[in-house]
């Protein structure tokens, strides 16, 4: 679909594929990311981590790692408690030790932190920390969590009797069965959706720089929620003295988040910790190990999903029963009133009658987390259960799941739509998305050839997902993260020779917000994007925002930065007025300039009128040319795509080939195309990774078996197919600038597709669902059982 | 531990350095020559984000010691622009959008620079396995492919288009 540009490329405004601005550095060597930031006195961190899943701490004899030189102290959670600072508030208002006392919780967990003049000594110190533990039995089965003899995790959470952590339920359970009871077809299955980890390719890390006669902590810091992480510390440690004017955090370039960098994790605390008490800058950088076998996780979900429909495979109810594995404490970053994120947009793009779902969470001796994973608040799992449940359903009702979908998406003229679980979606045309990506594959012909493929004994599927997106939080009424309202800012100033400089609450980590929002602004004030200068990540300079996860900051920030700028429009189209002698309602606006209506030849450009609100602005007027803008949206914005899958698979060794993927995404209205695009191609193979590659395992004692980058696959170029793109346009109603969300589209959409496809190519043989990742090794086990295998 | 005295030239520039025989090389270009583009992403050598060139060779800094590049001529990413001109491969991943975050492009470009002296004119499956010691999490890699084909064809001589 062709994008409409309003602005000349000159401007480049919205719609144009501008080269990014933030490349240059990036591509000679010269990004700052945090373990390149380097201060006088510097000193290093390593962390002792907990070998066993559960165990009790006996001893710990810092000893020998002291008596190396350059050891200049091993911290423990008892030297913290004399502060109060061992343990913190995760985002979920659960509680989590930043060092423990006398228990671990889980492997990796971190038990010591050793201070020393040298990364090499501090590492060698580490080792030389000799920890004395009493392991005990773990439990790592989240199903067996409520079990009456399962030991009680959290004794520490006063009244607590059990390892339950939250119910949480949503929908009309009364209707819902009722439906079920009646209905002519009902299809269940339980889908599992596996707990992964973003792995990002830099890890965690900070620098914490405390000044003694200043008092004052700048801390730098691998975080995508630079304010809020201020305001924590503020809450946090404001009993010894750092008050929130005396904290400054720095998000250096990110060498990529996917939510991963949300959490506070406790290296950071430690840091902060020890260079307050002796004054000197503390680096603490994590390993790849380390990153992965601590961080916060993604998903974990048990999900028990039911689908009825009439015969025909018209769908009516959705009933879902999850229990959800969040490990030792509940550290999911998700806003405070929705302990599962967004699930319940698993009614996805279907008009349902009526659905329910549930969910309990529980504790195991597992890392906490519950992280997004480039997926906007457990989107993905909903996604998941939905697709598959459709495919489920067009199984039993043999239809085609093309057919199946067409005929129970939601209308386009019934948006705004409210759904079964209560969300408004803004706007959408499944059914034009859908049939796009049909003919860019050619779905009959696809169909045909599969039929004749299985004649031949050959393995071929073709797999859709159509899902519904939910991002943009959000609606200050209902999202929060700790109280703090989830709107976001902009604030901009235009110097006096034209140029700008604009600075946001977000954070980018390679969404290229130094393009995108220089093109916003450029867009509504003619300004040439090449001009407007975009800074993010310092709490000294930049308005209070929440952060850039959940494809939050165009549909939030964004939407800031076009306010933001409007309000300079309305200041030059006063200035404008002043300056030709006309009245404010006499002028016209095109990109880069007022005119008067009528006698185009009277103009005055957007640089003039800058350089007039410093050198001759009107009597009574404020004088300079900046605004600021806190946006708060109406409504999150509701992004959808469809996606088609082509898979053959080797029935002698259970390989699966993608063949082909195609993805049709609408993210409304397009800031820069190649910037979209290339969101999408990253999504994609994010959302393989899950689908055929990722997933953490643990043995009965709780022992992650692939925590390095050689046994978890991250998908690589080879694994990776050539994704085919395209796109339909339909502008959310309520954002300033029509745009949506779109860097976790694919994350969330290309699963399902992926599983579809596979479970597709096997159907015949009567496979109805296979748990992701769907590796070769488990195809041929079911072709093996099957008595299909070659 | 005894230290060890080394020569090396980086970027051009002759270095002598004294360094602890376990200091890893990727320690000794960021931290010692400071040449921060060189990045660490792992600790298994699976991700290539420390990838170098070594007397022309690409390897993961991370897998070799210091005191193994004694002698020898490393080129990281800060070295290869020439005059104040890009080199294809860093114009190509600008040109083509090979970049999100940016922590994986000096090693994938670093990579790259010798599968095409290896290959100038590869085929995309070709670049995918040229690279596949390299992992990026943003990209997808359609656009590094892009990337590296633009560069091949700018190195030909060839009109490029991104």
């Amino acid at each position: 679909m062709e994008i409409q540009c309003k602005t000349s490329k000159e401007i480049s405004g919205m719609g144009h594929p501008m080269k990014r601005k933030e490349d240059a550095r990036f591509i000679q060597g010269h990004g700052r990311y945090i373990d390149d930031i380097k201060l006088p006195g510097m000193l290093y961190m390593d962390i002792v981590r907990s070998p066993y899943a559960y165990a009790k701490i006996k001893s710990i004899n810092a000893e020998k790692a002291l008596a190396i030189p350059g050891v200049l102290a091993v911290i423990t959670g008892k030297d913290l408690e004399k502060y109060g600072l061992h343990w913190m508030p995760t985002i979920m208002s659960d509680t989590q030790m930043v060092l423990p006392t006398d228990t671990v919780m889980y492997q990796a967990q971190e038990v010591a932190a050793v201070i020393a003049t040298e990364r090499y000594i501090a590492a060698d110190g580490a080792d030389a920390v000799e920890v004395e533990y009493e392991p005990m039995k773990p439990i790592v089965d989240p199903h067996t969590s409520l079990d009456k003899d399962a030991p009680l995790l959290r004794p520490d959470k006063p009244g607590k009797t059990d390892n339950h952590i939250w119910h949480w339920e949503v929908g009309d359970r009364e209707a819902t069965d009722e439906l079920f009871n009646k209905a002519e077809v009902t299809v269940k299955e339980q889908i599992y959706v596996p707990r992964i980890h973003v792995a990002s390719i830099e890890t965690c890390g900070c620098v914490a720089d405390y000044d003694k006669i200043e008092n004052k902590l700048t801390m730098f810091m691998t975080t995508q929620a630079p304010h809020a992480i201020r305001t924590v510390i503020a809450l946090v440690a404001g009993h010894v003295g750092l008050t929130e004017e005396k904290i400054r955090v720095i998000s250096p370039d990110i060498g990529g988040g996917f939510g991963g960098k949300v959490p506070v994790y406790p290296g950071y605390v430690i840091a902060i910790a020890v260079s307050f008490l002796v004054g000197k800058p503390v680096k603490w950088i994590e390993d790849r190990s380390e990153n992965l076998q601590a961080d916060s996780f993604a998903r974990d979900y048990h999900m028990t999903c039911e689908l009825a429909a009439d015969k025909n495979g018209r769908i009516q109810g959705l009933r879902i029963k999850t229990l959800a594995d969040h490990g030792y404490t509940d550290a999911a970053a998700n806003p405070s009133k929705f302990p599962a994120g967004m699930y319940s947009i698993v009614t996805g793009s279907y008009d349902f009658q009526t659905a329910f779902t549930e969910m309990d969470a529980v504790y195991t001796n597992k890392p906490p987390g519950g992280v997004a994973y480039r997926c906007s608040f457990r989107v993905t799992e909903a996604v998941h259960a939905i697709e598959r449940m459709v495919d489920r359903l067009a199984l039993e009702v043999k239809k085609d799941p093309a057919e199946l979908r067409m005929e129970n998406f939601i209308k386009k003229e019934q948006f705004p739509y409210k759904s079964a679980l209560g969300w408004e979606y803004d706007s959408g045309d499944y059914h034009a998305a859908l049939k796009k990506a049909m003919d860019i594959i050619g779905y009959d012909e696809l169909r045909k050839e599969q039929a004749e493929k299985r004649k031949e004994g050959k393995l071929m599927g073709i797999g859709i997902s159509s899902f519904t997106e939910i991002v943009g939080a959000g609606p200050s009424r209902h999202f929060d993260i700790l109280g703090l309202k989830m709107f976001d800012s902009c604030e901009i100033r235009v110097h006096p020779t034209g140029k700008a400089i604009a600075r946001f609450g977000t954070k980018s980590q390679g969404q290229g917000h130094e393009t995108t929002y220089a093109q916003i602004i450029a867009e509504e004030l003619g300004i040439p994007a090449e001009h407007i200068q975009v800074e993010e990540g310092d709490t000294d300079t930049a308005p209070y925002g929440l952060g850039t996860y959940a494809s939050r900051s165009t549909p939030v920030a964004g939407a800031a930065a076009a306010k933001a700028a409007r309000k300079l429009r309305d200041k030059a189209r006063k200035i404008a007025a002043y300056l030709m002698e006309v009245s404010e309602e006499d002028l016209e606006w095109e990109p880069g300039k007022f005119s008067v209506k009528g006698a185009p030849e009277k103009s005055k450009t957007i640089q003039e009128i800058v350089f007039a609100a410093y050198t001759n602005h009107p009597l009574g007027m404020e004088a300079g040319f900046e605004a600021v803008h806190y946006y708060d949206p109406p409504n999150l914005t509701f992004p959808f795509g469809s996606y088609i899958c082509v898979v053959d698979i080797d029935n002698k060794t259970g390989e699966i080939k993608i063949r082909r993927f195609v993805a049709v995404d609408d993210c409304g209205n397009i800031i820069n195309p190649m910037i979209v695009e290339g969101q999408i191609h990253g999504g994609l193979t994010q959302g393989l990774a899950p689908a055929m590659y990722e997933e953490f395992i643990y043995d009965e004692d709780g022992n992650l078996l692939n925590g390095t980058l050689m046994d978890y696959l991250v998908p690589t170029a080879v694994e990776s197919p050539h994704w085919e793109t395209d796109r339909t346009i339909t502008p959310s109603p309520h954002h300033p600038i029509g745009a949506k969300g779109v860097g976790e589209s694919p994350t969330v959409g290309a699963p399902p597709a992926i599983a579809n496809a596979i479970v597709d190519a096997l159907s015949h043989l009567g496979v109805t669902h296979l748990d992701i990742p769907i590796t070769p090794f488990k195809v041929w086990k079911v072709l093996k059982e099957k008595g299909a295998a070659g | 531990m005894s230290k060890k005295s080394i020569t090396l030239k980086a970027n051009g520039a002759e270095h002598n350095v004294i360094v602890e025989p376990r200091l890893l090389l990727v320690h000794l270009i960021r931290e010692v020559l400071n040449l921060t583009g060189t990045h660490i992403g792992c600790d298994t050598s699976n991700c290539g984000a420390c990838t170098i060139l070594l007397n022309g060779k690409s390897v993961k800094s991370c897998t070799l010691f210091a005191v193994q590049a004694n002698g020898k001529e490393i080129t990281t990413i800060e070295g290869l622009a020439q005059g104040g001109q890009l080199h294809p491969l860093q114009e190509g991943f600008k040109e083509c959008h090979g970049l999100q975050c940016g922590f994986c492009t000096p090693g994938m470009i670093m990579r790259s620079c010798e599968l095409l002296a290896n290959n100038p004119d590869p085929t995309e499956e070709e670049i995918r396995w040229g690279i596949s010691g390299n992992l990026c999490r943003c990209t997808g890699y359609n656009n590094i492919v892009k990337a590296v084909q633009y560069a091949a064809n700018k190195m030909k001589g060839e009109a490029v288009t991104a």
